[in-house]
């Protein structure tokens, strides 16, 4: 076999933090000409200010043969970008070796550096030569592009009055066809349609299988990761703890998942502590175990836990399940109740599942008198597995809903 | 390990390079990206040029109204209500605008440059090249406005009947000077900016200091005459000294060769230029992480 295409030794990224508030964190001039005077202070100086080292990753070492399609995944704040930044050169390490054998093409974000003013036709043209291409690549393969997305009758339009999905078609064509030994991809998935996201990772299984070429995804959507990677690398808290096929990574992150509940949430500011707020959220199987991801077709419940503060009329709690692109799917309210000040449980159980594998957002919101009081996005809902009802994968290989209509033909 | 399935898989046509990233080694093949990335180097500032007057109604009034009003004004104080003399036979507004041409470039260049890396953050933080692209891109771009501006000299030549000397084809090398001049501390506060965000209020203080502090409304040698040859030393230690008067032999041929400014001109270019490009090249690889 011959050398990996890709290989991480021992890679760590530190990062300055600072703890005092303000959202600027960028330093100025004076911040420094003053430190320089206390430089022999310089530690007291740091930590009075706040400052802190953050290992954004910590010893992370893997290998990857030409032609994997890799999975990154983990949670947020994980170190899945960082790593990519450091992959795609954009930052440096602070310690470790990273050998690439190949170019590289990043895709961080969908249409880097398209800038409004320009039409259609320049912005591929710049967002090309961004992304790494020649004038004489992207001429040739111009009218691919201009077919993969679709837009064809908007070229000359500048892409400010585009709609935010033709924006991402455009993008993700000009991306698509990259041709370099690495690409890597970041969660651009997360936007456009579902039709055109398959379409996206058709066209990404494709450029892995048939060309040889190696792909690093990132994601929170498990689903495409499925779907699209072979192996799979999983980052937790700044270290790579488990390298391996991709169903063995994701059953690892389950159980991670798993390990970590019940879920956040947040902390009640001082108006919800004189009403009501949500204590504690957690996510289950009907035997009560807890659960991160549900197997398609899988029933499982929200257990949720409040503390009402002040005698309150007509409450309601609620919870609320939405597609990664904010479509709602099914809201829940309980039945309008009078609290006294105390701790109450709900439990919402889900058991006609009838969701296709995807990732889903979980919303929960608190309100009296047809007032809210408390709302907010709990979680991700993971969906995973094929989705068994599908008649026919190659041509509706997707949707929101398990298929549950009947196909008959007759010639007549 | 996996083995890749049994399709074969091309030889990819281009030899693979290998790249290896690790802490302070970005600098391995600096120069060689750079000449790689010629291609966006040209398009960003394509960019800059056809977005710069998107939207306006005027267009490309904007790069002719200042300069050419810059001049009228300038002409009156310094010539009428001054009394300060023009350099041989030439229009004192033609000297004023000579001594502009280059000023104008001087002044865009910088201001552009300056602001480049922050105005592009964006980029910055989402793909990797050369950072020396960003700021070398704006200052291309001022090039645009300098090349309009010599539109209007050639209709001041006309107006006048004033015809320059053949020395004017040496102007090409006064204009890379000049764009040199701009470069160095453009390369310096652009990368300071990034981290102090204090910067970006130094460069109007600069161009506008600059157009006093330059022999822009008046020559160099009125100058000389009244703060003696000593301080005149000291004065012509700003670049843009050698680089107007330079476009000043060029332009009106009145006056001999400006060689001790353009001695001094070429010491503080290099200078800049070498302190700029060292400060922009060890702090580059952290603009990602701060900007």
């Amino acid at each position: 076999m011959s050398s990996p295409i890709i290989q991480v030794e021992n890679l760590c990224k530190d990062y300055v933090i600072s703890h005092q508030g303000g959202t600027e964190n960028y330093q100025t001039l004076r911040d420094t000409v003053s430190s320089w005077f206390k430089k022999s202070k310089i530690k007291n100086h740091a930590s009075s200010r706040g400052l802190e080292i953050f290992h954004a990753l910590k010893d992370v070492s893997f290998e990857v043969q030409q032609g994997e399609v890799l999975g990154i995944i983990g949670r947020n704040g994980a170190g899945k970008s960082t790593l990519l930044k450091i992959l795609s050169r954009i930052t440096e390490p602070t310690h470790g070796k990273v050998r690439l054998r190949g170019r590289v093409a990043s895709l961080l974000e969908v249409g880097t550096g398209f800038h409004g003013e320009l039409t259609g036709r320049e912005n591929i043209f710049l967002n090309g030569a961004i992304l790494g291409m020649t004038r004489a690549e992207i001429k040739k393969k111009f009218d691919e592009i201009v077919d993969f997305s679709g837009v064809e009758k908007f070229l000359d339009t500048p892409v400010k009055r585009y709609s935010s999905g033709m924006y991402v078609r455009l993008a993700f064509a000009v991306a698509a066809h990259l041709e370099p030994e690495i690409l890597i991809v970041d969660e651009v998935l997360a936007v456009g349609d579902v039709a055109f996201q398959q379409k996206c990772l058709g066209k990404m299984k494709d450029v892995s299988a048939s060309e040889g070429r190696t792909v690093l995804f990132v994601s929170h959507n498990l689903a495409a990761v499925r779907q699209l990677c072979s192996r799979a690398l999983l980052l937790e808290k700044g270290s790579l703890t488990a390298h391996g096929s991709v169903h063995s990574i994701l059953s690892a992150y389950g159980q991670s998942m798993e390990e970590g509940a019940p879920l956040a949430v947040p902390r009640p500011t001082p108006d919800l502590l004189e009403r009501a707020y949500t204590s504690a959220l957690r996510l289950e199987t009907l035997d009560g175990g807890s659960l991160s991801f549900a197997r398609v077709g899988e029933s499982w419940r929200v257990r949720l836990r409040i503390t009402v503060c002040q005698p309150l009329k007509e409450f309601v709690a609620s919870v609320g399940l939405v597609t990664s692109e904010g479509i709602g799917l099914q809201t829940v309210w309980s039945a309008p109740a009078e609290m006294t000040p105390g701790d109450y449980e709900y439990v919402f159980t889900q058991t006609e599942v009838a969701l296709a594998a995807d990732s889903y957002k979980l919303i929960v919101g608190l309100s009296a008198e047809n007032r809210s009081i408390q709302q907010f996005e709990a979680t991700r809902v993971e969906i995973t597995g094929e989705n068994p009802l599908i008649v026919c994968p190659a041509t509706s290989g997707y949707g929101l809903v398990l298929n549950s209509m009947q196909v008959s033909m007759d010639r007549i | 390990m996996l083995k890749p399935s049994g399709k074969s898989i091309p030889k990819t046509l281009n030899q693979p390079e290998e790249i290896i990233i690790e802490r302070g080694r970005a600098a391995r093949h600096y120069w060689m990206d750079l000449w790689r990335y010629r291609e966006l180097f040209a398009i960003l500032a394509w960019r800059d040029i056809s977005v710069r007057y998107k939207q306006t109604v005027l267009g490309v009034l904007w790069a002719i109204l200042p300069p050419f009003l810059t001049m009228i004004i300038m002409t009156v104080i310094f010539a009428k209500v001054a009394g300060l003399p023009s350099q041989g036979s030439a229009p004192y507004a033609i000297m004023v605008f000579a001594g502009m041409l280059p000023w104008q470039l001087f002044a865009n260049a910088l201001g552009s440059s300056g602001n480049s890396l922050v105005g592009n953050a964006h980029l910055i933080s989402k793909v990797y090249f050369p950072r020396l692209i960003v700021p070398g891109a704006a200052i291309a771009v001022s090039l645009a406005d300098f090349v309009i501006s010599l539109a209007i000299l050639a209709v001041l030549l006309a107006w006048y009947q004033f015809l320059p000397s053949l020395q004017i084809l040496s102007l090409p090398f006064f204009l890379v000077l000049a764009l040199l001049a701009a470069l160095g501390p453009g390369l310096l506060l652009t990368a300071l900016n990034v981290t102090y965000r204090d910067f970006r209020f130094i460069v109007p203080f600069i161009t506008q200091l600059g157009l006093y502090l330059s022999p822009v409304g008046f020559s160099a040698e009125v100058v000389r005459e009244k703060i003696g040859d000593t301080f005149y030393l000291l004065y012509a230690l700003n670049p843009m000294v050698g680089v107007i008067e330079g476009f000043r032999w060029c332009i009106l041929g009145q006056s001999p060769f400006p060689t001790l400014e353009l001695g001094l001109s070429l010491v503080t270019t290099t200078f800049f230029l070498w302190i700029g490009i060292r400060v922009f090249r060890s702090t580059e690889k952290n603009f990602a992480d701060i900007i």
